[in-house]
């Protein structure tokens, strides 16, 4: 429950400071903290249009969208203090929650029939199943050094005394950091600011969303990057009390909202080729994360 | 065949009579113009047909950029006649074709490609398909998502890949040149030619007063070509700022896009200083110059320039170095040298693919006969190649400004006039404007009135350049390499 609450909270000013950091570092006075909220406020208010292609899928999409995530943040322990949904092998359902709701986002933007939705979507899909192997290595890599199998107990078995807890703890929080950046379609993958629909990514996929199917995919994004980086936070409050866990986690929830804000702000978008090679990067950090920690621990030798 | 000999020879910015330009019957014509086209120093800078007596005529332009001249031939042929194409021999010449088609009913046999320039049915027109299974195609526009003008553009894709792009353009046809005919009053006029393309509404306008000048005979002072120059330099600077931004935008690279942005205003806001228009609009009349330059606009525009090219150099020379920048625009759209060739590209899309074609250096107009512009040539055609030449151009552009600067005429302010045109003339006038080559034709009748009055934007030639740089690059490149090009719709379209 504690963390749920917590990603809610986060999830409100995610973005915002995203947006404050990007707005500063160009010099731009700039939208406020709360505008990604305000947005999402306006959308609601809003009436929605459905395109006359549009089936009982598009209307449905957003919805089981931002369900997912929802799921997957029950998922989601603070330290030692499991979160509403735990047992063995949760962290298999976490990523398969929200692979479910990325199918319906996918499939939602293929029942528009538009071309445009249609890049958009194989797009997402492959990038999305590019980042799946990280995911799963780098879990598998602290279950098997904590000998645990749920999100709870290996966060609470990462000791941070322990030299290992902490590389392995560094190496896993790099990729979440990233595959946040990757799953919320955001630089250098994806450029969430351009109008050019030719190179978006997951922008195009919602080009035919409105009012609050829209404000419920934004309130999806929101909370996505709130549900990362809380995972990032857990592998450091894992050991500590709830007490000192919570300003940890939200230094480590602005902490990461900085470096995707500096991120952007610094450097440019790759090259849409470029983009799978550097996705399974990941997965291969994540594959030496496995088998440094098979090697420390002599099952590989 | 040595036809040569048949064709008169002009310069930039001169007036002849009709009756000196050489008439010749289609077949000398049209090998004349192929032979001709086959010397690589030469392009066509405009071919069109305006009606003459019960025929119509077709007045071929070539400028030769080594002889620093411009051949001008005609043809008389009847109403609705079939003419065998010259375009199916030299691809250059296929859009001329094509207009004079759509214009004017004449057929070209054997003409590649007979596809609408500007008149065009939305739904009735077939666009170019191909078959096959893994093929799929994007249709973009003519509504974007941007604050930009209506073009459509029809992709083939494989996959990621596009195999094919063709652009239908014609949106914007306001019927400039018809206007031209129609309104006799000579500011109506300047202000249409202010408004072919609004972004280079100097470079237009002063190619048509120099048409109107040479017209009515009548020759303007140095203070008047210098304030031309100095406002087609400052044209072409705010221009190449503002696209190196939109560039940097297009890649989103944030810190380029912010700084160059910014950049590009004080150069706009010092022109609204000058003349009361960010975009130069109402600094060039035939016959004078209507706003006096001072010595307290030299100090402001020498502080700007100051302040402009620190952070300029800073900002150019981090994106010229800057890896993440350099992987999205190394190698990406290229128009190779043979391609700009065929197709008679000009200006920015010729010069970045090796092609010199530099209207400054090789047909000098007003004060840049004295300036010995030396023509910035890149040989990769690629995007990164039409970043790094405006960097380089608005450089160059710096140092011209600051000679300028530095030999200020004196204004005295008075209005004048040109006078009026003198009958039966023909009068051509090419200027380099920050895309390209621009060229005004005029031609008059018994009366003095204008009989005909052809425009050309660079961007009727360079449009093809980007739908030839796009084949083999992902889509997702695509809007980097149009914003690379930046083609004016409304310019093409009149």
């Amino acid at each position: 429950m504690t963390s749920l609450i917590l990603i809610l909270i986060s999830a409100l000013f995610f973005n915002g400071i995203i947006g404050r950091v990007k707005s500063i570092s160009a010099g731009r006075k700039g939208p406020g903290i709360m505008q990604p909220l305000k947005d999402v406020i306006r959308l609601f208010k809003k009436g929605t249009v459905y395109s006359e292609t549009t089936g009982p899928v598009f209307k449905l999409a957003p919805a089981v969208y931002l369900a997912s995530v929802l799921v997957a943040i029950l998922c989601v322990p603070f330290g030692h203090k499991a979160g509403l949904i735990s047992f063995s092998g949760d962290f298999v359902f976490f990523a398969y929650a929200l692979a479910l709701g990325k199918f319906f986002c996918i499939i939602g933007a293929l029942d528009t029939g538009s071309s445009f939705e249609g890049m958009g979507a194989s797009r997402e899909a492959t990038y999305s199943m590019l980042a799946e192997p990280a995911f799963f290595l780098i879990m598998g890599s602290l279950a098997l050094m904590t000998g645990h199998s749920s999100f709870e107990s290996i966060f609470a078995a990462l000791h941070p005394s322990s030299p290992m807890s902490w590389a392995l703890a560094v190496i896993a929080a790099y990729i979440f950091l990233v595959l946040a950046m990757v799953e919320n379609s955001r630089m250098p993958v994806d450029d969430p600011k351009t109008h050019l629909e030719l190179t978006m990514i997951h922008e195009v996929m919602v080009l035919d969303n409105s009012g609050i199917d829209l404000g419920l995919i934004f309130v999806t994004g929101y909370l996505k990057f709130a549900m990362y980086a809380a995972l990032i936070a857990n592998l450091f409050i894992g050991s500590i009390p709830v007490g000192f866990g919570i300003p940890v986690f939200f230094a480590v929830q602005v902490l990461c909202a900085v470096i995707i804000g500096l991120n952007e702000s610094f450097t440019a978008r790759f090259r849409m080729n470029h983009n799978p090679q550097f996705i399974f990067t990941l997965a291969c950090i994540a594959l030496l994360a496995v088998f440094g920690v098979m090697l420390m621990s002599g099952q590989l030798v | 065949m040595t036809m040569n000999t048949n064709i008169l020879h002009i310069t930039n910015g001169s007036r002849v009579s009709v009756a000196q330009i050489p008439v010749l019957d289609y077949e000398a014509f049209r090998a004349t113009a192929l032979e001709l086209m086959g010397d690589k120093a030469r392009h066509c800078v405009t071919y069109f047909a305006y009606p003459c007596a019960d025929a119509l005529r077709l007045i071929m332009c070539i400028a030769d950029d080594a002889a620093h001249d411009i051949l001008v031939f005609a043809c008389d042929v009847e109403k609705g006649a079939t003419l065998a194409s010259a375009a199916a021999d030299c691809l250059a010449l296929e859009r001329y074709e094509r207009e004079i088609h759509e214009n004017w009913g004449l057929e070209f046999e054997g003409h590649p490609w007979y596809k609408p320039v500007r008149d065009f049915m939305p739904n009735k027109y077939k666009f170019f398909e191909m078959e096959g299974e893994e093929l799929h195609e994007v249709g973009v526009g003519p509504v974007h998502a941007g604050v930009i003008e209506p073009g459509h553009f029809r992709f083939i894709c494989n996959g990621e890949d596009v195999l094919h792009l063709e652009i239908q353009l014609g949106w914007q046809h306001r019927g400039v040149e018809q206007l031209m005919l129609e309104k006799k009053r000579l500011i109506e006029r300047v202000l249409l030619a202010e408004g072919v393309a609004g972004d280079t509404s100097v470079s237009h306008s002063t190619a048509f007063a120099t048409v109107w000048e040479s017209l009515c005979g009548f020759q303007p002072s140095q203070e008047v070509l210098w304030a031309r120059t100095l406002a087609a330099e400052l044209e072409r600077m705010a221009n190449h700022t503002g696209d190196l931004g939109a560039i940097c935008g297009d890649v989103a690279y944030q810190l380029g896009a912010a700084v160059y942005g910014r950049l590009r205003t004080p150069i706009v806001n010092f022109s609204q200083r000058w003349c009361g228009n960010r975009l130069g609009k109402g600094n060039v009349r035939p016959a004078y110059a209507p706003y006096a330059f001072t010595e307290a606009l030299k100090q402001q525009l020498l502080g700007d320039l100051a302040a402009y090219e620190r952070d300029f150099l800073e900002m150019s020379d981090k994106i010229q170095h800057f890896p993440s920048v350099l992987s999205r625009l190394d190698r990406t759209g290229i128009v190779k040298t043979e391609q700009a060739e065929s197709i008679g590209a000009v200006g920015m899309a010729a010069k970045c693919a090796g092609v010199c074609r530099d209207t400054r250096a090789s047909h000098p107009y007003a004060l840049y006969e004295d300036l010995n512009v030396e023509p910035v040539v890149k040989s990769s055609g690629d995007v990164l190649a039409r970043t790094e030449l405006r960097i380089d151009e608005i450089k160059q552009s710096l140092a011209i400004v600051r000679l300028l600067l530095d030999n200020m005429p004196s204004f005295d302010g008075q209005m004048r006039s040109a006078g009026t045109p003198a009958a039966d003339s023909f009068a051509i006038a090419l200027t380099e404007g920050w895309r390209g080559e621009i060229c005004h034709c005029a031609v008059t009748g018994a009366d003095g009135e204008l009989v005909a009055y052809k425009i050309k934007d660079p961007s009727f030639h360079n449009w093809m350049a980007l739908a030839l740089a796009v084949r083999g690059n992902e889509i997702s490149d695509f809007p980097i390499c149009n914003k690379s090009f930046n083609l004016s719709y409304c310019g093409h379209d009149l």
